[in-house]
């Protein structure tokens, strides 16, 4: 036990990058997530041109087409429009709302996480301020934004992006602590090196990893926050296409239109499922060692 | 005991092993841990297993009764009264584990489950295998914490392990050991993570409890020290393989293996003055191997190492002192 | 442990009081002129004077904030705009369901969640570990008001197993209550059944590897005991404290879940009263909603002290 041991605590946590993608390569579950991504993001990246339809063309004559229908592949709802193009778009604007909350909570909590676990003296007040954000459930504190700022795409966004915050520093919080204790950080704080040298040259860098990992279930959580949001009226506003509002419009003729239920619900499925056998593999393959134990 | 004779043969052995092997599987490759290890333990004798960290001694010991992972491949004999052990189904090593072999481990703060109290701990082996009830297993659970000399054992069998001290926790993994009064305890560094004051009370207890029950003993130590204290029988590995096994005075005194007395130079063991020897280390790491060579796989540490020693395996001399080497030492050694 | 606890205690007082003033500021930082937002469609200028006073818009911030805290101390939450009914009793009427629903999900969650994980660290590396982790990365992935909108229409209305919505009281019908209730507790339980199933693997990963359960072993008891006993016990310690983590998830999720499945409940009160502009019901939510939050979590917390002696003793000795 102790010999197998000894040998797989030999691999340093840390490995080299070309490791790290061999090791995600090496996963076949992770290249189709991969693949699922790719497809994803050129869908939305691209829906201007590839889309088949304007998403917000209406057709009664066409409305209820069911999949297979020729022009419509994936069929249409209760005004003729188009459900592939409808979910392009929404795939564009899910990625561009989790892409914007992910942003915001990375900038805002990556540097206070950084700053409450390096500086024990502001480490109470960050932690009290999280507890505070903790307080409001996500969806509370989106409808608080709603309710002052309106419902749109940004302030979706924001709410998502708020509510991720507090995850951020943690995770960063206690990666700066535990890396603080290591010798090489501690040398170099008795070398004399100035705080801010010391977090930005070797506590960041380090805790790029940790970072990462939460990133990739930031995104996720992020995509089903504002398919949330939107379904229930609170982010993207109609007739804007949105993955959300989509499924919210089916509710009403779902036993009639199944197909306008299903699609927008597999698309994000698929969408998140893909973030997440990604980012599993990713964090098994930066921390080998957390996976196999 | 008659001096001179070692008990072990005398009588036949309680427990005997032969060619025991160990393999593991890792993500590297298979690693070898244990290679044809043989030896045998008579009724109420401690034999020490000892050597370097790494060496498969620890191994050894948690094959003994199938503890180790699911990666292990164990081939080989292991005999507890004439019983195999090896290959045995797991109904049948539960019913003997804890019952006729018991295991005391390194680590007494956490070899013991945190959650639990510890009368609960040991009246726990009680119930499973003597089928004790509730009170009876408290009982005989507070007369074990007395015999392993805890005090006020009373009030100590409602104590959760956290409340106890390192030594006192030590004492509690030896009553759960001896709860059902084992054929053979297999200790497995007992003494290592414990203060040397500590250590002596511990291995007091492990002595008046082979005295009093007659427990055969299996210690696994890297400590010269507790060898020299406890041990009626040595053998010495390295590298996963056996190198020299003898009666403790004689191999003390004669250490005929390289490796051995390169342990015993590096150890201010009893009857040495460690403030006049320097302590000698032996150069180099125990290898980690995927295969085992044939060859004896000490020789690119060894200071003896002649030709045949990197072309053909040393098999053990016969007798009671056995010796697996090329190029014994034959006089005593000075260091 | 009393140390502890007057710690924890004095943290969620603190949490607490910062949850109000945010509160109150945020219901000031309303577009507008707040009397105009409290008056809803009723304009002139009479009823607006008469809200300035009813609502204390007329003194100062500190007086008002002292007004908004102490009734809210006495359980005065004000009155809807709409229906002009006290808030507190609509709260009152629809926090229960929302209580009954979070609760059967909690237990429904817990259970598949910790015999998933079990399941998933015992038969490591077998088909069973590699269908258990499949449906906990599809729970994770799944979008639960979805889900609930596929079970509505393929169990409830084409099936007839389940209705599709509405809501009996417990006390009125238990069995039609219950019946109305498992089908939205187990979607909102997905979510959370994910989350559980994947942390009580791991740390029955982390327990089954530990020095204890060798001992366990060593000592020869049966795996029902080792397992079941010594490693789910110490692997609990950790399930308890993520599902006071995933509580705001849950809470989130009930808003949802209710709106599927038109359960007159907590969320739907929400919901309803942001579209309406109804500000003292969203305040009153938003309020009762953190002091639940920051209540529950000391619970958990408490709890959790009470399952590991480690804490319980903690400050004793």
């Amino acid at each position: 036990m102790a010999v197998a041991e000894a040998i797989t605590a030999g691999t340093p946590l840390r490995s080299n990058r070309r490791k790290v993608v061999r090791r995600i390569l090496r996963n076949p579950l992770a290249i189709c997530g991969l693949v699922v991504l790719v497809i994803a993001v050129m869908m939305a990246v691209f829906a201007p041109w590839l889309a088949p339809h304007e998403p917000t063309q209406t057709n009664l004559g066409q409305a209820f087409a069911p999949p297979g229908t020729p022009g419509h592949l994936l069929g249409t709802d209760d005004l003729g429009r188009d459900v592939l193009s409808r979910i392009m778009f929404g795939l564009r604007a899910s990625l561009h709302v989790a892409l914007l909350a992910v942003a915001t909570s990375l900038v805002v909590g990556v540097p206070l996480g950084l700053l409450a676990g390096y500086f024990r003296s502001i480490d109470a007040l960050i932690s009290r301020m999280t507890d505070l954000v903790l307080a409001f459930p996500f969806l509370i504190l989106a409808v608080g934004l709603a309710a002052i700022r309106g419902a749109s795409l940004g302030n979706a966004a924001i709410a998502i992006g708020i509510a991720q915050i507090p995850g951020m520093i943690r995770i960063v919080r206690s990666e700066t602590l535990r890396l603080k204790s290591l010798d090489f950080v501690a040398a170099a704080i008795v070398e004399g090196a100035g705080d801010a040298w010391v977090m930005g040259r070797h506590i960041l860098p380090n805790a790029a990893s940790v970072v990462i990992v939460q990133t990739t279930v930031a995104l996720p959580a992020a995509i089903l926050g504002e398919a949330v949001l939107s379904f229930l009226g609170l982010g993207i506003q109609p007739p804007a296409p949105s993955l959300g509002t989509m499924l919210a419009d089916a509710q009403q003729f779902a036993s009639r239109a199944p197909w306008a239920a299903v699609m927008p619900g597999v698309a994000i499925m698929l969408l998140t499922l893909a973030f997440n056998v990604v980012g599993d593999s990713l964090r098994d393959a930066l921390d080998p060692k957390a996976s196999r134990r | 005991m008659t001096a001179g004779i070692t008990p072990g043969i005398s009588t036949a052995p309680v427990l005997q092993v032969n060619d025991l092997s160990v393999t593991f599987r890792t993500e590297d490759g298979p690693v070898s841990a244990v290679d044809r290890v043989s030896f045998e333990v008579g009724d109420g004798e401690v034999l020490a297993v000892v050597g370097e960290s790494g060496c498969g001694k620890s191994v050894t010991a948690m094959s003994l009764a199938g503890l180790l992972p699911r990666t292990a491949t164990v081939d080989g004999s292991v005999r507890l009264d004439g019983v195999e052990l090896i290959g045995a189904d797991k109904r049948t090593l539960r019913t003997i584990r804890g019952r006729e072999v018991a295991y005391i481990f390194q680590e007494p703060m956490t070899s013991l489950n945190p959650v639990f109290t510890v009368g609960h701990q040991i009246g726990e082996v009680l119930r499973t295998h003597i089928g004790l009830n509730r009170q009876a297993a408290r009982d005989r659970s507070i007369e074990l914490l007395k015999l392993v000399g805890i005090p006020s054992a009373e009030r100590r069998i409602s104590d959760y392990p956290h409340q106890l001290s390192g030594g006192m926790r030590q004492r509690v993994m030896i009553a759960m050991a001896v709860a059902c009064d084992p054929k053979v305890l297999i200790a497995d560094e007992p003494t290592t993570a414990l203060d040397v004051t500590i250590q002596a009370g511990i291995l007091d207890v492990l002595r008046e409890l082979r005295e009093r029950l007659g427990t055969s003993i299996v210690l696994i130590t890297h400590d010269l020290g507790v060898v020299a204290d406890l041990a009626d029988r040595v053998a010495v590995m390295y590298a996963g393989r056996v190198v020299e096994t003898a009666e403790v005075h004689e191999l003390f005194a004669h250490p005929q293996h390289p490796y051995t007395a390169g342990l015993l130079g590096a150890s201010p063991a009893a009857g040495r003055h460690a403030e006049s020897h320097r302590l000698n280390e032996i150069p180099g790491l125990v290898p980690v191997l995927t295969q085992q060579p044939d060859a004896c796989t000490f020789a690119d540490r060894c200071p003896r190492a002649i030709d045949t020693c990197t072309a053909t395996e040393p098999d053990l001399t016969p007798g009671h002192h056995r010796v697996a080497c090329w190029n014994p030492v034959r006089e005593p050694v000075e260091v | 442990m009393r140390r502890y606890l007057f710690h924890r205690l004095w943290q969620s007082a603190v949490t607490l009081v910062l949850a109000t003033i945010v509160v109150f500021a945020g219901v000031r930082a309303l577009p507008g002129d707040p009397a105009l937002a409290l008056a809803g469609e009723d304009r002139d200028p009479e009823s607006l004077r008469a809200i300035r006073q009813q609502y204390g818009l007329d003194q100062s911030w500190l007086v008002q904030f002292w007004q908004f805290v102490s009734h809210a101390a006495r359980g005065d939450l004000g009155q809807s705009i709409r229906t002009g009914a006290p808030v507190r009793g609509m709260i009152g009427s629809a926090l229960p369901v929302t209580i009954e629903l979070s609760v059967l999900a909690i237990l429904i969650a817990s259970v598949i969640g910790v015999g998933a994980g079990v399941v998933a660290a015992v038969r490591r590396g077998r088909p069973s570990e590699w269908a258990a982790n499949a449906l906990a990365l599809l729970g994770l992935s799944v979008p639960h008001f979805w889900l609930g909108l596929m079970a509505i229409l393929y169990l409830s209305v084409a099936l007839g197993l389940f209705p599709a919505s509405g809501f009996v009281p417990f006390f009125s019908d238990p069995a039609a209550n219950l019946h109305h209730l498992v089908l939205p507790a187990l979607i909102l339980g997905t979510g959370l059944a994910a989350v559980i199933m994947r942390q009580t693997r791991s740390s029955m990963l982390d327990a089954l590897s530990a020095d204890y359960i060798r001992t366990a072993e060593a000592k020869g008891l049966p795996p029902k005991s080792v397992i079941g006993k010594h490693a789910l016990r110490n692997s609990l310690i950790v399930v308890v404290t993520i599902v006071g983590l995933q509580l705001g998830a849950l809470i989130s999720g009930a808003v949802v879940t209710e709106r599927i499945f038109a359960l007159p409940g907590f969320g739907k009160l929400t919901v309803d009263a942001v579209f309406q502009r109804d500000y003292p019901v969203i305040q009153a939510v938003v309020l009762v909603t953190a002091t639940a939050y920051i209540v529950i979590n000391l619970l958990v917390d408490l709890l959790y002290s009470v399952i590991d002696p480690r804490i319980r003793v903690r400050g004793d000795a």
